[in-house]
């Protein structure tokens, strides 16, 4: 009970901090903007062999891209907090351990799906068609993977002491993930041995599945394995966050 | 009843790097009574705040006991947590945020309801003089109001025992002096038990009741300043710096301010 009460207050404080920052949230949605109202038109005559229209394919690559590059940063704020001694005056309460997780988690949750909302909504301007459910659904994948990449780089912030050293990871992992999970265009256009090397990479099955949603595919093989390894990733990531908690850095 | 707050005994904090470990705290006991203001002096790297540290709950000893506030440091953690209040040297404000923000945020942290942590806010802000600040945001306030801000943080929860990490470093010759006064007036209102660590000799030689001088990891030294520089200057007119060389050997990190 405590737990949840904790995470709340700590999400309050969060979700306050990132509203007073609203250049910063501006910002953040720039790049995705940027890319449906300038890449996507690009597409609209291509067959991106996936079915569909082009902004069916697009749209969930955009999605999934805003949540793999705002979610990975958001230790940033944490490091931060580390570095000021926030953290510390937080820890030194009887507050439960877990809930700065926690908090600062389901608030990048809520943050990174109120930016997706917008996404598609623009998306609907541009000319995306897609059902209702099939968005829904998109947005609950959207939201489980916001929170694996969230509590990933929360457990990140815990573990290294300076932005370049976060940033240098962060970047690394977050660069080859988007290229080799065909977030952009789909793997369907790659040759047999890229294909083979996305297969690897979680975030594949997320983004196919949440292409597959905006179709209004639902019952099939891709969106069971999108959801399936979205849910592990989930539980993985909030698993490794609450461990970097847990274990005090020396 | 006991009117001891803080019994150390034989506490030790040993970081294992990949250059091999590091002994950063090597055995420190000690006790503080109630309402008792220590000053725990070291150069730097004797390891006063990993010390601190430790009696704060954020870093687990590597061994040895402590009981503050009648709870055990390792049994019992969140009872010690429920009992303190800690005041870092970076000090713990989001300079974007409000005091009254922090503060009421600091409460409901504490576990009081949402009224009761307002209330507090207030009752805080009143004491130590930060009404007309509350709703600024901390980036707005002078260092000396800062640091009034962070320690009323410290005191949300009416601590047996409040720990300061070098409060007064960085702040003018007037601030400092207004934050003794203050930290004398928390002790003397509320029996509040000090433990606070500082570089400046003149602050401990002012405000503590009682210095505990660190070295290498070790207590080297306690007593009164009077004491101290009786027993290691020769004379109880000397002043705790001259005492401070005699015992560590060397100079004092910084030299006090003339002030």
């Amino acid at each position: 009970m405590n737990l949840l009460t904790d995470t709340g207050v700590i999400f309050g404080r969060a979700l306050r901090a990132t509203l007073r920052s609203r250049t910063q949230l501006a910002f953040a949605m720039l790049q995705p903007v940027l890319f449906l109202a300038l890449f996507g038109p690009l597409l609209t005559e291509l067959d991106l062999g996936a079915g569909g229209s082009s902004w069916q394919v697009l749209v969930p690559g955009v999605l999934v891209q805003l949540t793999l590059l705002g979610g990975s940063f958001v230790g940033i704020g944490l490091l931060m907090d580390r570095n000021t001694g926030v953290l510390d005056r937080i820890r030194a309460t009887p507050v439960s351990p877990l809930a700065p997780l926690l908090g600062r988690t389901l608030r990048d949750v809520v943050q990174l799906l109120a930016q997706s909302v917008v996404l598609v909504l623009l998306g609907l301007a541009l000319g995306l068609r897609a059902p209702l459910g099939g968005v829904l659904l998109g947005l609950l994948l959207v939201g489980l993977l916001a929170a694996a990449l969230s509590a990933l780089s929360h457990g990140l912030a815990m573990r290294v002491r300076t932005v370049p050293e976060f940033a240098a990871v962060a970047n690394t992992a977050a660069m080859p993930l988007m290229l080799l999970s065909g977030l952009l265009l789909p793997m369907t256009l790659a040759p047999g041995w890229l294909d083979g090397a996305s297969r690897a990479v979680p975030l594949r099955y997320t983004v196919d599945a949440v292409r597959e949603a905006f179709l209004g595919h639902y019952a099939n093989g891709t969106v069971a394995a999108g959801v399936a390894v979205t849910v592990a990733l989930a539980g993985l990531g909030l698993f490794a966050g609450a461990l970097a908690f847990r274990r005090q850095p020396a | 009843m006991s009117t001891t707050v803080i019994r150390i005994r034989g506490l030790t904090r040993t970081f294992r790097l990949s250059t091999g470990p590091v002994h950063a705290v090597r055995g420190i006991d000690l006790t503080a009574r109630r309402g008792e203001i220590l000053g725990f002096l070291g150069p730097n790297g004797a390891g006063k705040t990993t010390t601190l540290r430790m009696l704060t709950t954020l870093l687990p000893p590597s061994g040895g006991e402590a009981e503050i506030a009648g709870h055990d440091l390792v049994r019992d953690p969140a009872g010690v947590r429920r009992r303190i209040g800690y005041v870092a040297q970076s000090g713990g404000l989001d300079l974007t945020c409000t005091g009254r923000e922090e503060l009421v945020t600091q409460g409901r942290l504490h576990r009081l309801d949402r009224a009761t942590a307002r209330d507090r806010a207030e009752e805080l802000a009143g004491d130590l003089g930060l009404t007309d600040l509350l709703d600024r945001p901390a980036g707005t306030l002078s260092g000396g109001q800062r640091r009034r801000l962070e320690i009323a943080l410290g005191l949300v929860n009416h601590p047996e025992v409040l720990f300061l990490d070098e409060p007064t470093t960085g702040l003018d010759p007037g601030s400092r002096a207004e934050l003794w006064q203050l930290v004398g007036d928390v002790r003397d209102r509320h029996g509040t038990t000090v433990f606070l660590t500082t570089h400046y000799l003149d602050e401990a030689d002012a405000l503590a009741d009682r210095v505990v001088v660190v070295d290498a990891g070790t207590v080297v030294a306690e007593g009164t300043p009077t004491e101290l520089k009786r027993r290691h200057a020769g004379d109880p007119t000397a002043s705790l710096q001259d005492a401070f060389l005699a015992i560590t050997g060397r100079g004092a990190p910084e030299a006090p301010l003339a002030v």
